[in-house]
């Protein structure tokens, strides 16, 4: 049976996310100390050879971003932590956050140290007030004890925009305008948070680097799956008896997940289907559960290992109900900047209504169905791209469900 | 209100301005025109880029709300759990609809999206402190310690 392998999670509940000093007496701020003492090529090199790939969604090898901004000559440099998690369903962070900040800090302050940055951000979401003012704590307590060096930080508040999780559109939101997504290159490795190279990295990602330099990049890059080691903190939702959280290596299968660690489907109900990564993820029938919990693995069925999330679905759900809230959220979120974006996710939200309502007719599901193509394939940005995701796995996995309801 | 003293705070800030707005909102639940147009004055913009910031993001409002903003989570994890009913039951329970606040100028009702706590759903929030596992049956109680803080 599957176990939890708690890595990222390791402090919570173990230390007082307020006092420093429980932070310090488990060791940390040590990994910091060695870093600072290493040359800064074998730093990076060292998180590259750990294979540590971002916990943010897009998977990217983060040992070759910091290259990208360590080889950018600036006389400015920032570092830039994405807690924005607004993925519905997903609150990996939060966790993060509000128990164990120092180490966020000290991979933040790592990081800083590798590309040569003495600022950084941390863009927490507007909706988790609570976690912004334990950072802020743990911010002066850290100051207070000279551990960070010259690495400063500062909190910045999000203020309810799903769109801002996009590292350039957050880079926008903290210079204090709205959150439109950038034109990607130059990325911002390059040129970010006022044209200087910033790394911007999740938070799950940070709290990673501390313990792979205090174990070794080889001791890491062996725990789970090769192309995507490590864990993934994983929160379940929806129709599974334990809907809390779970830190597993990233070979955990989906089934080993559910009927394992989440002990199955309440009330004794039969799965008919499984959202992985967020409201932006596919949907999984119940045949390909034995997939690995892994970046690749997922995308290789067509799904996404994306934030995370697991929101598991009982045999009486309807997928055209829940897609349609769900576009009514992409809807709601779309910044407005391009057209296929703006203008489709409000179009897939009425037809899916529209179909709710049993007006729909057969002519409307081959509509969606090229609606969502010209969407992912002409969207400005990973919104737009991603929005029509959970209809177009739905339609291909549950047509029953929109046949059921056409006129 | 004397905004000029919330905005001092935040003139040398770069890219204050998201702060500033969280500053006043926190004073008045919501954003004046004249805060907005202080605003762009103090931080050097035209008052129609402020005006933007403030009317991009969800949580900034330029319009009068009540002292205590109420928002119901209506993503999916919430959405299955019956968000619904608790969007009636608080509709029922304030007489009003949602996006309205009370005549008193004590409550207003506001959808958001997943405000990360689906651990428990449905999930609303007050004033930004989350309640989860709500019910229909729980609202009243929910509520009371708010209709006595006037
Ligand atoms: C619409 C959208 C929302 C996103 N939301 C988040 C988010 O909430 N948190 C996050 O870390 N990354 C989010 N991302 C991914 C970021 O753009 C970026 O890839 C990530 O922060 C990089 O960090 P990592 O390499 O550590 O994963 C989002 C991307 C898109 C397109
Ligand atoms: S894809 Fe959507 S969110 Fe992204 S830039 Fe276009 S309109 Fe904005
Ligand atoms: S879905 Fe409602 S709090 Fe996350």
């Amino acid at each position: 049976m599957a176990e939890e392998m708690r890595l990222v999670l390791r402090n919570l509940g173990k230390i007082d996310p307020l006092k420093i000093d429980d932070y310090l007496a488990a060791g940390g701020f040590n990994s910091l100390k060695k870093a600072l003492g290493m040359n800064k090529s074998d730093l990076i090199q060292e998180i590259k050879d750990s294979k540590l790939r971002g916990r943010g969604g897009a998977g990217f090898n983060c040992g070759s971003k910091w290259n990208f901004a360590a080889q950018a000559q600036a006389d400015q440099k920032y570092v830039i932590c994405n807690a924005d998690e607004g993925e519905p369903g997903t609150y990996k962070d939060r966790l993060i956050l509000e128990n164990d900040p120092h180490a966020l800090l000290e991979g933040m302050a790592i990081c800083a140290h590798a590309i040569g940055a003495s600022q950084g951000f941390i863009y927490c979401r507007g909706e988790y007030p609570a976690a912004a003012e334990i950072l802020k704590e743990a911010i002066a307590q850290a100051k207070d004890k000279g551990v960070l060096g010259d690495f400063d930080v500062e909190v910045r508040l999000g203020a309810g925009a799903y769109v801002c999780g996009e590292e350039t559109a957050l880079i926008e939101s903290i210079e204090g305008k709205p959150g439109e997504p950038r034109i990607k290159p130059p990325f911002p490795p390059v040129s970010g948070l006022w044209g200087k190279p910033t790394i911007v990295n999740n938070v799950e990602t940070f709290v990673n680097i501390p313990l792979i330099l205090e174990k070794g990049a080889a001791w890491y890059a062996a725990i789970g799956s090769p192309s995507y080691p490590g864990t993934k903190v994983l929160t379940l939702s929806g129709d599974v008896v334990h809907k809390t959280f779970f830190e597993v290596p990233t070979t955990t299968t989906v089934r080993e997940v559910i009927y394992g660690l989440g002990g199955g489907l309440t009330a004794g109900k039969q799965l008919k289907a499984v959202q992985i990564g967020g409201t932006s993820g596919a949907f999984i029938p119940a045949d390909q559960l034995d997939t690995a919990i892994g970046f690749d693995e997922l995308s290789a069925i067509g799904a996404v290992l994306g934030s995370g999330a697991v929101f598991v679905l009982n045999e009486s759900r309807d997928l055209a109900d829940v897609t349609a809230r769900i576009a009514k959220f992409f809807a709601h979120e779309s910044c407005g900047k391009c057209t296929p974006c703006r203008e489709g996710t409000a179009r897939m939200s009425d037809i899916l209504d529209k179909i709710n309502n049993g007006q729909g007719k057969a002519a409307d599901l081959a509509l969606l169905s090229r609606l969502g193509r010209v969407m992912s394939c002409s969207s400005f940005c990973g919104l737009g791209q991603a929005a029509p995701s959970p209809l177009m796995s739905a339609l291909k996995h549950f047509p029953a469900d929109y046949e059921a309801r056409l006129n | 209100m004397d905004y000029q003293k919330i905005l001092a705070d935040y003139v040398e800030m770069p890219g204050g301005l998201i702060e500033a707005f969280h500053a006043i909102q926190a004073e008045l639940s919501y954003l004046p025109e004249e805060a907005i147009i202080q605003a762009a004055q103090v931080f050097g913009i035209p008052a129609a880029q402020a005006y933007g910031v403030a009317t991009f993001y969800s949580m900034f409002s330029v319009k009068p709300r009540g002292k205590f903003v109420i928002r119901i989570c209506e993503s999916a994890p919430c959405h299955i759990a019956g968000a619904a009913k608790v969007v009636a039951a608080l509709e029922k329970e304030l007489g009003i609809n949602m996006g309205g606040s009370t005549p008193d100028g004590l409550f207003t009702l506001e959808f958001t999206e997943c405000v990360g706590q689906c651990q428990a759903a449905p999930v609303i929030t007050i004033n930004g402190k989350p309640y989860t596992d709500v019910s229909p049956e729980k609202i009243s109680g929910i509520l009371e310690p708010y209709r006595k803080n006037i």
